[in-house]
């Protein structure tokens, strides 16, 4: 009886067109006002929908200031540059000068670098592991006091949002500090049987992507193994790095054993060809990373690059989709694409690309891109001019090839440097897209049959920086795994970092690893 | 992960896919939400919308018609009329406050509910099928919807059968849902109670709300508000993700509400940012959303009456119920 009713009854449900879930569903394309969509018959006396607008939130900067000038930073003291030049420092939301930064030339590279050698002869290396580690802790604390002015000066010079300062990049530069303090005086044990001590003065040059947190990832390993430190910002991004010289000065930090030379290339090439340096740490592009390695040969100054990348993003059909989705929109839109292990190639296992797709193109409509000091921006700015001319002349040349491109359509600000977050669909492995490192919101999409396929396809790039594979198997995710040849492997998930993993990548995304008790190697001499 | 089949209405067996989820993905993208700061005027609309989309509810074994008194007029009136006036007076743009979506109560106290809300709009929604541990014979369960039915309920809040769910007896699980809602018939919307609690992993969630939507329910609900945890964002989630592929598939539209545990404004808040931000405007209104909440009422109250005055008024201001 009762089935005989709900056949009836479930026969006159014509709404139910589609089979029920014997295969994996496809998107149903509705025709403009079909009766698809049944509102209630008993409607409420409310209105229908209310429109849900997000008010603009924007984090305070009132308690923030910055100087108009800001000086080089040595020798436990800011002072004017030699040259006496300084260039502008733009906030690429709106392309408004913010500061003005020192320009340090031959001269300033030499002071800085007999400083640190100084501070390393005199002061330093004198002292005990547990020591060095109080200076840490004592630099990673203030941090976390000074997070809220650091987060907002970060946002405003390098233009990522205020979300991701705040809550990523701010609190991963002060865990770096807090975990290297606790390997200063535990050295000894880091490479059981074996003895180790430090190098002596490393230059170090990082990129404008993740300012302070680059900052933090080569000072604190070289000051925990008794190192010191001359390190050059990056010239569009050098405000956080001098606050964190503020920082070591107000920790009473020896004079001298952390210096901050601003400039741009002629200063990191000055302080990474001079000779009083016995380590160079860079961070940057490949084609910098190659002059660096060939100006370093037969320099006897050990050497460690982290370069760039065009890291494969792999979903298998047994992945969790929408979970899937959300992780490869975090892996090549957070930073706005400025990532070095972005996940900037998806391959997606043919079986499920049109679906992927399809959620994919639907959650990045809701993607916010605008002001990064507002607290719901999800996209902010490009960090320059420069920057967003490149990732324009990628993409023009990749419509070109053909493949299929999407870009959302929200509004973008009147000024400021800004890229709506888009992909290419249909692109192959010998195109431009796929090649190409990008380092803007520009994701290349490309399918595989097998596993086998997935693995080789991942790993036909001249990069080998990072990866990542969405399986709910186990077994598969451990066997792809063991086939890519890259640094950093996600498993369920991506960009995920933390001080005690090792980080970095094979072929010319560099060699040496920061973070973990690998980090530690390329300060040390162990015998 | 293997398919299972179940029958459906028309008897024929179709394999039914289980949609993988993953919990830290999940958890990851519903604490987004909490990240989204509401201000202004999105917060002052917010708020009036959540508050008529919430469903007050008793639901105890000493409940008396004086008890349902109580709750349908603070139902029809969250705030005293003169209390009204009074704000009216003070900012002439000063929207009334609205009355609430519904008020969900035992099936014997429906005609009380019926009276108290009479001309109000008000839905009245019943719990049954052996609320809330749904172990009854289901000839006992589906006596309870058409009795609840003739008594006057424009809803039913029915609960799955957890232990034949966990048990495997999924058949059983997908019929029972197909009866009470052939019960209800086109006008009493079912709403569809997993008792996310119970089921735990969000795989089980997910094959939940799937089945319970192939089976014809209107609304799928979090919880029965008895078991703990009741409802959580990343359930929620999970739960509008189905709801999301469900209308892709088929076209159409089916309701969510979480129940359970939502006790302030920006918690209330945060779950309309996810429900806009996973499934769209649309479902943006008590005919597809709604708040299965009672402490939340006046923690809105509190803070309309802070959005248009400026002031936070004390607790007493408002009454409990």
């Amino acid at each position: 009886m009762a089935k005989q009713q709900a056949q009836k009854n479930h026969k006159n449900a014509k709404k139910r067109s589609m089979p029920p879930m014997a295969v994996k569903p496809t998107m149903v394309k509705l025709p403009k006002g079909s009766n698809a969509i049944t509102p209630s018959k008993d409607k409420h006396k409310w209105a229908p929908t209310f429109e849900f607008n997000y008010a603009p939130a924007p984090e305070a900067t009132d308690f923030v200031k910055i100087e108009t000038r800001q000086q080089l930073f040595i020798d436990g003291k800011f002072v004017a540059p030699k040259s006496g030049k300084y260039f502008p420092s733009i906030n690429p939301a709106n392309a408004t000068q913010i500061s003005e930064i020192a320009e340090a030339n031959e001269a300033d590279v030499e002071l800085a670098v007999s400083s640190a050698r100084r501070a390393y002869d005199k002061t330093w290396s004198k002292l005990s592991g547990k020591e060095r580690g109080k200076y840490l802790f004592r630099i990673a604390r203030i941090m976390q006091e000074r997070s809220r002015e650091l987060a907002v000066v970060e946002t405003l010079d390098g233009g990522k949002p205020i979300k991701e300062s705040r809550d990523i990049d701010i609190p991963l530069a002060a865990a770096h500090f807090f975990y290297y303090a606790g390997w200063a005086d535990k050295l000894e044990h880091a490479f059981p049987g074996r003895q180790v001590a430090s190098i002596g003065v490393a230059g170090q040059v990082i990129p404008w992507n993740f300012p302070l947190m680059m900052a933090a990832w080569k000072i604190a390993p070289a000051l925990a193994t008794g190192n010191t430190v001359v390190l050059k910002p990056a010239e569009t991004t050098s405000l956080t790095a001098l606050l964190l010289a503020d920082i070591c000065r107000q920790a009473e930090l020896p004079d001298g054993v952390v210096n901050i030379i601003t400039g741009a290339g002629s200063t990191g090439k000055a302080l990474l060809s001079h000779n009083g340096i016995q380590k160079i740490a860079f961070t940057g592009s490949t084609d910098v990373g190659k002059q660096i390695a060939a100006a370093a040969a037969g320099s006897g100054k050990r050497l460690t690059l982290e370069l760039g990348g065009k890291s494969a993003h792999i979903v298998f059909e047994d992945a969790a989709l929408d979970q899937a989705v959300e992780g490869v929109i975090n892996g090549i839109f957070f930073n706005q694409g400025h990532v070095c292990c972005a996940g900037s190639r998806l391959l997606l296992e043919e079986s499920i690309a049109n679906i992927f797709v399809q959620k994919l193109k639907r959650r990045m409509k809701q993607l916010r891109v605008g002001d990064p000091l507002d607290k719901n921006t999800d996209i902010g700015a490009i960090n320059s001019a420069e920057q967003l001319g490149r990732i324009r002349e990628l993409v023009a040349a990749g419509r070109k090839e053909g493949g299929d491109f999407f870009e959302t359509s929200c509004a973008l600000p009147t000024k400021g440097f800004f890229h709506r977050p888009c992909f290419f669909d249909g692109v192959t492995s010998s195109s431009t897209i796929s090649r190409v490192e990008v380092f803007g919101p520009v994701l290349a999409i490309s399918t595989f049959r097998t596993p086998d396929e997935a693995i080789q396809k991942a790993n036909d790039t001249t990069y080998g920086l990072a990866a990542g594979v969405w399986s709910e198997k186990g077994s598969k995710i451990h066997k792809t795994a063991l086939g890519l040849k890259a640094g950093v492997i996600w498993a369920n998930t991506y960009n995920k970092f933390d001080p005690a993993s090792p980080f970095g990548g094979y072929f010319e995304s560099g060699f040496g690893r920061e973070g973990g008790r690998h980090g530690l190697l390329p300060y040390l001499e162990v015998r | 992960m293997g398919d299972l089949q179940i029958r459906m209405p028309s008897g024929a067996r179709i394999p039914f896919s289980r949609v993988p989820v993953d919990m830290v993905g999940v958890h990851e993208r519903a604490d987004s939400f909490t990240k989204r700061s509401i201000k202004n005027e999105s917060k002052l609309g917010a708020l009036y919308a959540s508050l008529t989309m919430l469903d007050l509810t008793t639901l105890e074994g000493m409940d008396t018609p004086g008890k349902v008194r109580q709750l349908c007029s603070k139902a029809r009136h969250p705030v005293p009329a003169l209390m009204h006036a009074e704000l009216a007076k003070l900012k002439k743009q000063f929207q009334p406050i609205p009355s609430v979506a519904a008020v969900c109560v035992y099936p014997s106290l429906v005609p009380y509910a019926k009276e108290y809300l009479d001309g109000s709009g008000i839905k009245i929604a019943a719990v049954s099928t052996a609320f809330p541990s749904g172990q009854a014979p289901e000839d006992v369960k589906l006596l309870d919807v058409k009795r609840a039915v003739q008594l006057g309920a424009d809803e039913i809040d029915m609960v799955i059968d957890r232990g034949a769910f966990l048990s495997g007896r999924y058949q059983k699980v997908f019929d029972e849902i197909v009866k009470v809602k052939d019960i209800c018939g086109e006008k009493v919307h079912l709403k569809v109670i997993l008792e996310t609690g119970e089921l735990k992993t969000y795989d089980h969630v997910r094959l939940a709300s799937d089945m319970a939507m192939e089976a014809g329910a209107d609304f799928i609900k979090t919880s029965t508000g008895k078991v703990q945890p009741a409802a959580t964002m990343p359930v929620t989630l999970v739960m509008l993700q189905a709801i999301a592929d469900y209308h892709d598939r088929t076209g159409r539209m089916v309701g969510m509400k979480p129940a359970g545990g939502i006790r302030t404004s920006k918690q209330a808040i945060h779950y309309l940012c996810m429900v806009n931000e996973t499934l769209g405007q649309q479902w943006l209104t008590p005919d597809w959303f709604r708040f299965g909440a009672s402490v939340l009422l006046n923690d809105i109250l509190r803070q309309i009456f802070k959005q248009v005055t400026g002031r936070y008024y004390y607790d007493k201001a408002f009454s409990t119920d």
